[in-house]
Parts: C-alpha cells; sequence; structure tokens
C-alpha cells in the first residue's frame, strides 16, 4: 500500500464525517473543509518526490490505517504533575474536567466551542491550497486551543497537554490550535505530547500563532509520543514589528516525526528563535523543517538544532531563510549539529539561505560526525568510565540549545526529558 | 611500584618504543629527558592507555596489576594520573561537573563515599585557592578559553583533588612562564610522600630545578640510553642531547 | 534556442563593452540540416567518419533522450528551449584537418589571435610570451570541430595523447571504447543524453602510468555560427601515479538569439593520478538587457576510482546567460580526494545555479569545497551541493565553505546544500555566509584614491582570493582581470 491510497482512506473518511464534524453547520467552515478536501484529494500525503520532503516518507502513515476517535472518552487518564495553568487533550479532544484554566489572566478554552468566533483567523495562516499536511488537518480536525491574549497582558505560563491513549484501532487525531497575542502581550507555552507507551496514532496538530506590535510568545515543545506513534506537526506564526515568537522543540518520541516550522517576520524589529533537540533511538525517524521568511526590516533570527542519534535512527534537518527585498540589515543565523552514536545511523541535512536582499548578515553551519576520540580518552583518563563519559559528552552537545531557553519551568522539563531519554537508551544498551 | 620492563609500542605500525625498561618505586620521583621524537609522550599516552598506540611487546605493571589490560579509566582508578600535555577542551562541559563526576567515579572505585555538591565546591575551593586559580574557573567549560597556564594549573588542580598514586607529567612545564611553573612544582611537591610516585617527563631541565627528581632517564629513539641522579640532567643541559643521541 | 530571428551584423553593432569577445569570424561553414532526429545524429557521426559501435551507442543515448523531459528543478527561469530549431553540426567549410596550422584559415587563426589564445608553437619559442612562462598546449574547438591542437609531438614523446576526441575515435578506439560514458553515462539526465547523441568534438587526454605531464593542456572553445548549439565532449585519463593540469576556456559571439551548450566532461584518475581541471568560462552572457546569452547546461563529472587518486574542479564562471552544472567527484578510491573551488558571477540579468557533488565511498577520503557566488544587478546565483557519505567511507571527512557576495538590492543568493552522512566515523562541515560589499570598505579604498570600480574589484578579488590562487598562475591574473569587467556598471 502506498502513502497515495492511504491519503485516499482519509478523504474517504472526510466524506463519512463530514456532516458530523464541529461547524458543520457553519458554511464558512464548511466550504473551508471541502476546499480543503478537494486539494488534499489533489496532493494526497505528499511523496519524497516532493523537495520539501526528500528524506521523510509518509507511506507508515498510509499503511496504518488510521481512524478518527468518533466517540467522546471520559474515563480518567493518568495525567503527569502540572506546574502552572493547564489545557489537557486526550486523543485530540478539549478535556474541560481535567484543565485547569480558571483565573488566568486570558482567555484560553476549547475551539470546538468557539467556532462561530473565528471566521477569518482560522485558515488565515495555514494555507491548505498550498499544503497537503494543513489540509488533512483543515478537514478533519475536530477540536483545539484557542488562545487569546489582550494588549499588554502578561499571561504568565500556560501548560497544553496531549496525551494519546492506546486503542483498539489506531486512532488519528488532528488538532487545530489559534493562538493570538495583542500588543505588548506576552505567554508562555509549555506543550508536551505524549501517549501511552506502545499505542500507535496519528497526531498531525496545526498551529496558527499571531503575535501583534511588540508582543512576545515563548513555545516550548516536547515531544515525547508513544514510540509507535506518529507525530505530524505544523505551525504557522505570523510576527508583527517589534514582536518576538521564541520556540524550542524537542523530539524525543515516535516513529516518525515531522515538526514543519514557518515563521513570517513581517513587521520591522521582529525577532524569531527556533533552537531544538532531537534526541533519536532505534527505529526512529525525526525530520525538522523550518521556514523563516525575512519580510521587513531590521529583524533577526537565530536558531540552533541539536540532533543526537543512537542505534538504526534517522534524522533530518532542513532549514530555509527567506530575506525578501525589503528586509535589509535581516540578521540571521542558523547552526544544526549532528552527533551520531551509532554505526547505522544516518543524518541528512539541508540549511538553506534564499536572500533578495543586500544589507545582510545571512550565515548557516551544519555539521555531522562522532564523539571526538580525544575527549573520550581525558575523561577516561580522569577515571569516568565511558557511558558516564558519553553521557558528559552528549549533554555538553546539547547544552548550546537548550542555553537558549531562560531559566524556569520550561528548561527543568527539558532537562528531565533529555535525562530520560538518554536513561532510555543507557537501558536499551 | 611502576614497573615497565622491555615495552615497545608502535603507532600507525611505525615503531615508537622500542624495549623500555623502568622502575619508579613508591614514593620516588623520576625524571624522563629526551630530545623531540623520542618517545616521550607516546610512553605517557602508552601508559595511560589511548587508543591507536599499540604495545607490541613487553609490559607495564603497577603496584603489580597489569596497567596495559585495563581501560584508561580502571587506570585512573587504580591511581594513575596523566597530566596532558595538550589538555583537551571540552566545550559544553562545566569544569565543576567535570571534576566531581571525576573524582566521585574514583572515590567509588576506591570505596569511599561520593561527594555531593557542597562537599566538593569546599574541597575544589580550597584546592583551587592554593593554586591562585580564580574560582570562576570552575563555570567555565573545561580548558574552554583557558590560556596555556590556565590549561596546565587546572591539570595540577585535577591531580590534587584526584589524589592519584602516580602522575605523569607530560611537557607539564612547556609554554610556563617563570610564575606559573612555580606554581605546578608546588603543587607536585605537595603530593610528595610515601604514597605518591611521579613520572615527569621534560624536555628541558627548568622544571627539574624546581622538582626535584630522586632519578633522571634519557630516552632516545625509544630506548632508555642512560640513567642516574639529577646530575644527569645537568650534564644534558649543558652537552645538549647531541652526546647521548651519538651513543644511541 | 529562442526562436528570435536575428541578422549576423548584430555581432559588433550591440553596445555591451563589458564583453570583449562578441565579435564573429566571417568564415563559410557547413551545416547539418536544422533539426534533431536519428539522420541528424547519423549525420554527425558520418562526417566524422565514425565506427559502427560509437553510433550505436549515440542512437541509444537518442533513444533515452527521447523519453526524458527537460529538467526544471534548477532555480533558472528560461522560456521554452526548441530543439528543433538549432543546428547540430556546424563546421568551418575548409576542409582543416588538425594537422598543419600552416594549413588553417588564416581568418580563424586571426580569430584566435584576437582572444588572445595562441596557436602557433613558434610564438612561445619566439619568445613571444614573458620568459619563465611555461608553454602551454592547446586545442581549438570552433563550434563543431577541433581546428587545431598544439605541441602534440612533445607530447606524443612521453606517451601523453592529447588530440580531438573524433581523432582519438580514429586512433585510440580502445581507450574511447573503454571509458566514453564510464563516468557520465548516455542517460544520466537530458542535457547528457542529448550530447551523447549529437556531440561533436572536444578534447581527449590520456596520461600513462607514471608520468607527469610537463606542460599544461588547454581547449579553447568558441562558438562562433549561429542557431547553433555546442556538444563538446571532453575525457580525460590520468593512469596510475600520473599528474596533468588541464584548463578550458570558452567565449563566443554577442548574439541576441539564446544558444545552448551543453558539454560533458569526464574525467577517470586511477592510483594515486591526480587531475587538475580549471575552467574560465566567459561565454556571452546577453546584454545588460537580458537578451541573448549562452545557456550553459554542462554535465563535469570525475571518478577518483584509484587509491590515493586526486581530482580538483577549479571554475571562474563569469560568463553565460544561465548557467547550470555541478562538476562532482565520485570518491571511490581509499583515501582519494575530491576538491572543488568556484568563483561565479551572476551580473545584470544572468543566472547561476552551480555547485558540486562529492559522492564519498572509499574509506578515509576528503572533500574541500568551496564556494564564492557573486551577484549583481538582477543576477541570480545559486549554490547546489550534495555531500554524501556511504556507510563505507570510514574516516571521511567533507569541509564546505559557502560566501555570497551581494552588491545592489535587485540580486538574489542563494545556498542549498544537501549533507547526507551514514557513516558514525565521517565528519562534514558546512559554513555559509552572505554579505555585501561595506561602505566603509568602498570608502576607505577610495580615500586612498581607488575609482570605485577599482575599489570593488579589488575587494571582490579578495573575497576570491581563496578560489583563484588554486588557479594556474597563467590563467589568475586573466581571471581577475576578467571578473573585473563581469562586474563593471555593477556599482552605482
Amino acid at each position: 500500500m502506498n502513502a497515495v491510497s492511504g491519503a485516499a482512506r482519509f478523504s474517504h473518511r472526510f466524506e463519512g464525517l463530514r456532516e458530523r464534524l464541529p461547524g458543520a453547520r457553519l458554511p464558512w467552515l464548511t466550504a473551508l473543509r471541502d476546499g480543503a478536501a478537494a486539494t488534499f484529494a489533489t496532493l494526497g500525503f505528499p511523496t519524497r518526490r516532493a523537495e520539501a520532503w526528500k528524506y521523510t516518507d509518509l507511506a507508515p502513515i498510509g499503511d496504518a490505517g488510521f481512524d478518527e476517535p468518533l466517540t467522546l472518552l471520559e474515563g480518567s487518564v493518568a495525567l503527569p504533575p502540572a506546574g502552572a495553568a493547564r489545557a489537557v487533550f486526550v486523543d485530540g479532544r478539549f478535556r474541560a474536567d481535567l484543565a485547569t484554566l480558571d483565573g488566568l489572566a486570558f482567555s484560553a478554552r476549547s475551539l470546538a466551542g468557539a467556532l462561530d468566533e473565528v471566521e477569518g483567523p482560522l485558515g488565515a495562516l495555514a494555507q491548505p491550497a498550498r499544503d497537503a499536511m494543513a489540509a488533512l488537518n483543515t478537514m478533519l480536525f475536530e477540536d483545539g486551543l484557542l488562545i487569546d491574549v489582550q494588549d499588554g497582558v502578561d499571561g504568565g505560563v500556560l501548560e497544553l497537554l496531549s496525551v494519546a491513549t492506546a486503542s483498539e484501532r489506531p486512532q488519528a487525531f488532528h488538532p487545530r490550535h489559534l493562538i493570538r497575542l495583542g500588543r505588548g502581550a506576552s505567554l508562555t507555552i509549555i506543550e508536551t505530547a505524549m501517549g501511552t507507551a506502545g499505542a500507535a496514532y496519528l497526531h498531525n496538530p496545526v498551529f496558527e500563532i499571531g503575535l501583534e506590535e511588540d508582543a512576545r510568545l515563548t513555545h516550548g515543545r516536547l515531544q515525547q509520543e508513544s514510540r509507535a506513534g506518529f507525530h505530524l506537526s505544523t505551525i504557522y506564526a505570523r510576527v508583527a514589528g517589534g514582536a518576538v515568537y521564541d520556540n524550542f522543540t524537542l523530539n524525543a518520541g515516535a516513529r516518525l516525526v515531522r515538526n514543519e516550522i514557518h515563521v513570517a517576520l513581517t513587521g520591522p524589529k521582529g525577532a524569531c528563535h527556533m533552537n531544538g533537540a532531537q534526541l533519536i533511538g532505534d527505529g526512529q525517524h525525526a525530520d525538522t523543517a523550518t521556514v523563516l521568511d525575512h519580510a521587513a526590516p531590521d529583524c533577526a533570527s537565530r536558531q540552533t538544532y541539536k540532533t543526537v542519534l543512537a542505534g538504526r535512527a534517522r534524522g533530518v534537518f532542513q532549514g530555509r531563510i527567506h530575506v525578501h527585498q525589503a528586509a535589509q540589515r535581516t540578521d540571521g543565523y542558523q547552526m544544526n549539529q549532528a552527533l551520531l552514536l551509532s554505526e547505522d545511523a544516518e543524518m541528512d541535512s539541508k540549511p538553506q539561505l534564499e536572500i533578495y536582499a543586500d544589507d545582510v548578515k545571512c550565515s548557516h553551519g551544519a555539521t555531522v560526525g562522532a564523539l571526538d576520540a580525544d575527549q573520550m580518552f581525558y575523561l577516561r583518563a580522569r577515571g569516568i568510565p565511558e557511558p558516564a563519559a558519553k553521557a558528559m559528552l552528549v549533554e555538553a552537545f546539547l547544552i548550546e540549545a537548550v542555553e537558549q531557553l531562560p531559566e524556569g519551568l520550561l528548561r527543568e522539563r527539558l532537562t528531565d526529558a533529555i535525562a530520560g531519554w538518554w536513561q532510555g537508551q543507557e537501558a536499551a544498551a | 611500584m611502576l614497573k615497565i620492563d622491555n615495552l615497545s609500542a608502535t603507532v600507525d605500525g611505525k615503531a615508537i618504543l622500542n624495549g623500555i625498561s623502568l622502575e619508579v618505586p613508591n614514593g620516588e620521583i623520576h625524571a624522563i629527558m629526551g630530545p623531540n621524537g623520542s618517545g616521550k609522550s607516546t610512553l605517557s599516552y602508552v601508559l595511560a592507555g589511548r587508543d591507536g598506540y599499540e604495545v607490541t611487546g613487553g609490559s607495564a605493571t603497577f603496584n603489580g596489576q597489569d596497567l596495559l589490560a585495563m581501560e584508561p579509566e580502571g587506570r585512573a582508578a587504580a591511581g594513575l594520573f596523566l597530566a596532558f600535555q595538550y589538555p583537551v577542551e571540552l566545550p559544553g562541559v562545566g569544569n565543576a561537573n567535570f571534576l566531581r563526576t571525576a573524582l566521585n567515579s574514583i572515590r567509588k572505585n576506591r570505596g569511599e563515599p561520593e561527594l555531593d555538591a557542597m562537599q566538593f565546591l569546599k574541597v575544589a575551593r580550597a584546592r583551587m585557592a592554593a593554586l591562585s586559580m580564580p574560582e570562576d574557573m570552575l563555570k567555565r567549560g573545561v580548558n574552554v578559553g583557558f590560556s596555556g597556564g590556565e590549561k596546565k594549573r587546572n591539570e595540577v588542580l585535577q591531580m590534587a583533588l584526584l589524589q592519584p598514586k602516580l602522575a605523569i607529567l607530560d611537557e607539564t612545564d612547556s609554554g610556563l612562564d617563570i610564575d606559573a611553573l612555580k606554581i605546578v612544582a608546588d603543587g607536585v611537591n605537595a603530593q610528595r610522600g610515601e604514597n605518591f610516585s611521579a613520572l615527569v617527563i621534560t624536555h628541558y631541565q627548568r622544571l627539574l630545578d624546581y622538582i626535584v627528581p630522586d632519578r633522571v632517564h634519557v630516552l632516545v629513539k625509544g630506548r632508555i640510553v642512560k640513567s642516574g641522579g639529577p646530575e644527569v640532567a645537568l650534564e644534558l643541559e649543558k652537552d645538549g642531547y647531541a652526546s647521548v643521541q651519538e651513543a644511541a | 534556442m529562442a526562436a528570435v530571428t536575428e541578422t549576423i551584423d548584430t555581432v559588433n553593432a550591440v553596445n555591451d563593452g563589458g564583453y570583449k569577445y562578441g565579435f564573429s569570424t566571417d568564415i563559410e561553414m557547413e551545416f547539418a540540416p536544422k533539426g534533431l532526429n536519428e539522420d541528424t545524429v547519423r549525420y554527425i557521426s558520418a562526417q566524422k567518419n565514425e565506427p559502427e559501435w560509437l553510433l550505436e551507442w549515440r542512437l541509444r543515448a537518442f533513444a533515452v533522450w527521447k523519453t526524458m523531459e527537460e529538467p526544471r528543478w534548477s532555480s533558472a527561469k528560461y522560456p521554452p528551449i526548441d530543439y528543433q530549431d538549432a543546428y547540430y553540426y556546424a563546421a568551418p567549410k575548409e576542409k582543416i584537418g588538425p594537422k598543419s596550422l600552416d594549413e588553417v584559415d588564416p581568418e580563424l587563426l586571426r580569430t584566435y589571435e584576437k582572444l588572445g589564445i595562441p596557436l602557433r608553437e613558434q610564438e612561445w619559442l619566439a619568445g613571444v610570451q614573458p620568459e619563465g612562462r611555461m608553454p602551454v598546449a592547446v586545442d581549438a574547438v570552433f563550434d563543431s570541430v577541433s581546428v587545431a591542437t598544439s605541441y602534440k609531438d612533445r607530447l606524443a614523446k612521453e606517451g601523453i595523447i592529447f588530440c580531438p576526441i573524433s581523432e582519438a575515435v580514429q586512433e585510440h578506439p580502445e581507450l574511447v571504447r573503454k571509458y566514453l560514458g564510464s563516468v557520465v553515462p548516455q542517460g544520466d539526465n537530458f542535457f547528457a543524453a542529448l550530447n551523447s547523441a549529437v556531440f561533436t568534438d572536444g578534447s581527449f587526454v590520456y596520461i600513462p602510468k607514471g608520468v607527469r605531464c610537463p606542460m599544461e593542456l588547454s581547449t579553447y572553445f568558441r562558438i562562433n555560427a549561429k542557431s547553433t548549439g555546442q556538444f563538446e565532449r571532453t575525457l580525460i585519463i590520468a593512469d596510475v601515479g600520473s599528474q596533468v593540469s588541464y584548463l578550458e576556456g570558452c567565449t563566443a559571439p554577442m548574439r541576441d538569439e539564446n544558444q545552448l551548450h551543453a558539454a560533458v566532461v569526464e574525467l577517470v584518475a586511477l592510483d594515486d593520478a591526480s587531475i587538475k581541471y580549471s575552467t574560465v568560462q566567459n561565454w556571452y552572457p546577453g546584454d545588460a538587457n537580458g537578451k541573448g546569452g549562452i545557456y550553459n547546461f554542462v554535465t563535469k563529472r570525475a571518478a577518483c576510482r584509484g587509491k590515493r587518486s586526486k581530482v580538483s574542479w577549479t571554475q571562474v564562471e563569469t560568463g553565460s546567460a544561465i548557467t547550470w552544472k555541478y562538476p562532482s567527484c565520485i570518491l571511490q578510491g581509499e583515501d582519494s580526494v575530491g576538491e572543488f573551488y568556484s568563483v561565479a558571477i551572476a551580473n545584470n540579468w544572468q543566472q547561476a545555479d552551480t555547485g558540486t557533488k562529492m559522492i564519498h565511498i572509499g574509506a578515509r577520503t576528503k572533500s574541500t569545497i568551496v564556494s564564492k557566488g557573486i551577484s549583481a544587478g538582477q543576477g541570480q546565483n545559486t549554490y547546489r551541493g550534495l555531500v554524501r557519505i556511504s556507510p563505507r567511507a570510514k574516516g571521511a571527512r567533507n569541509f564546505t565553505q559557502c560566501d555570497s557576495l551581494l552588491i545592489g538590492d535587485k540580486c538574489g543568493a542563494h545556498t542549498v546544500p544537501y549533507i547526507e552522512n551514514r557513516c558514525m566515523t565521517a565528519k562534514t562541515e558546512h559554513e555559509a555566509t552572505t554579505s555585501r560589499i561595506a561602505e566603509d570598505q568602498l570608502f576607505y579604498c577610495r580615500q586612498r584614491g581607488l575609482s570605485q570600480e577599482e575599489a570593488v574589484g579589488m575587494i571582490v578579488n579578495g573575497f576570491c582570493r581563496e578560489v583563484l590562487k588554486e588557479l594556474p598562475m597563467e590563467f589568475a591574473v586573466e581571471a581577475q582581470k576578467l571578473l573585473q569587467i563581469s562586474l563593471e556598471g555593477s556599482v552605482g
């Protein structure tokens, strides 16, 4: 079975669910979904012949035969302890009973319950016509989080937790999250995606993020899905003048993950930081694809991605920086580095610069290699056993990316996740 | 006691050590002097167990244990310490974390309790003060951005913390000014005692003014061609290596 | 080629001071019938009096080509090419063998003199050239045929074969048959297949075992006739332990039509052999409004088959309306080395999409890539490169440095590297930067009395220094001048 017929399966599901999806009574939304469905039927899942998907094959998703969950789950779910206000999604559905969103300085609620308020914003940034994954999400999304932080409000920290449960038939869910920060507003989101060990599912979230002038969003993402799960996420962020979008993504779970981040810097003096770590072991495939549009002058962007590969793992990094003619005095930097811990691992990187303005400072770097033999010897000569020495050097390799985050809950969560991954690797070895 | 018997080794198939025999009894400091390319650094790497150095004959034991059969960390735990000629930079690895991990690994091996962060800091600070090292060196990456002198002092600090039974100082004096040299020598001399021995590898006699050796061996073309008391170093200083090289 | 009707007298009338080689030579030519079909392939093969196996080889290539689609993945934009609206064979009518220069049409000799290419050995011997400079053996290819090759006898004494490939087919069929298409197979890509079907001439070099070629070898390509494509084919074989340095230069008249140049270059280096291949590409780039110019779609590839073999590509790409080429190295032999040094300029409406592929297969193979792209005017310059490390390539190393310089705010600079590493002990490093000529650098130079253009030239040359120093000395100076000329008028 190839990816195309897998795609047909999703199209077929949409035919059956069309009248029952949230917002089916809203003509604009139905039109949007129909359009997306037509696009998806034409495009299908991207294949490796598409340049942006050169290194990632989605055929296993088509083969898995996912279904969207129809029943509302209300059973109890084991959740990790919360460190802040938290919105919880179980199998893609917002669970009011598990959320702790009272007393927030801003509005955060289920998208499914507020669809009649989002005509316009929904689909403003994610363009189904160009992007098969956005089309899939648009045609089938059932819920998501709607966040609106008013001008000047500091929203503090919000956790966004997605939990996938094991079910008899592999499930697919496509949450759609809409986030808006008004002028000068700020917020930190700590997003965790996880699933019951061994559960096979497809988690396909799409984010549409709009930051108005001088707003600041810190968006931490800890992807710790089940090792049998698939995680395809797409983020579209529009950053106005003086605003800052700060994204950190950890990829540690899932059998196959693709994180696609599209950021447009549309006003002067905006900034974007995209950092991340991919920690992948045997049988895992992780692909980070960033597209950064510098569309306005005097903006800065920084990207640091680190990938550690063990066992038969495959890592991919694709990063494109596009500097438009108007974006004079752009300062763009991107570094991606990979550490191969195994003879069977493979890393593919494709950093890319497209520059149409002359007064710019743009650079990128990419390295792939193994642990440094001299460093290993130095540590061992000081009495540090080989596994501990390895762990130290791996941690040191990652620290440049981790240090981009301020001290606080997000950084703690991340450090814990990295430590957890390493222990898992050692246990497996 | 370190006992090296007829040790031969190759690097990339090229013979560098050609039958070295040497004994360093506990409590003694021996110096190994020799011209460039005589095999001095190779000897130190072979003893510490670096990859790429192939032992082709002979043996090396430390207090009866077969050194050559052990992993590098095993040798360190047994009490062997190599002060590197070129200390390796470890970007991203904090010096404090590194030192504490190393110290606790070795303590664990000796059956001593591990030190917690506070206990460690106390010990480290005291040692650093003795070596005139600024405390912020603990926070920096291991050897990253250190000057040549700072790197060597960091090596001596590690030695002071890890309390080895045998220290091999591989050209620790190279690139040091006279003040730093004295600090390094003081660090070594402070360790002197019946349970500490050292192999001081150097090209110049200068260091031996400050660390006075019990015996001096001259290494040429991978063999020890001459052994004697501290006076051997003075002779070499006067006559140069030419005379011993001819003898070899 | 674009179906623009042109007149021959455009040549000197076009007022574009930047291109000094834009004249055409009025000489009687013989053409194959316009268009491309099996008969064209047979015609070319018959003109060259080729053996049956080569005709079949060409026909197979043509059959494959017919099934292929013209690639569109490069960033270059151009109107569709009408492959039936071109001549695939054009040769000076007078039968000029590459035997004796005395028989060569004096008009042709004057052409090469004007281009600064000495064909007469005696010019070297008479000391016309500065003293101490090494003689350079030249093969001159005029449209579809080689018109002269110098120093053949002297090279023959060393056992070196340096001759037009058409001659090699007659004289050394065993070598040609063994290596032709062994690096770039007939069906490799659209333009390579086209070339395999209709290639007309080009140079053939064989350096025997243990021989160090005593002089630079050089081929000078000239497109003269209108509405012709040039499809030359070059094959260089360096046998065990041999060394050779080879340089190619190219120019074309200024015409307001686009002409296609689709060459194939194959290099084979056996154990301990070393090939240095330098290109100064100065095909007509089109005028300041983007009219005319050569489409330079070239396949160049080297097979480092032997242990410790080495191939070094150096290119200075200043000409052509569109350049689309990726001189590559297949590093099969253990410890083999591949290098790519490139300067590419895209000024006015030029588009350059160039780079390299380094395919590491053997253990401890090494590659170095240094690419300098300069964009000015409305020019678009793309570095596109692939570094692939196979699981067998233990201890392989790659270092890549791509720098782009932008002059003006209407041009573009793009970097598209692909890095695929499947070997733990291999190490790849890639760095890329983009910058412009800083105002303070310009001001500093001008304050010291340099003109704006001199200052730009000087800064650009400094930017390209790492690449230019790889050129054979004889050509480095000319390449520097060429860079300056190519950028004239780019700073206003």
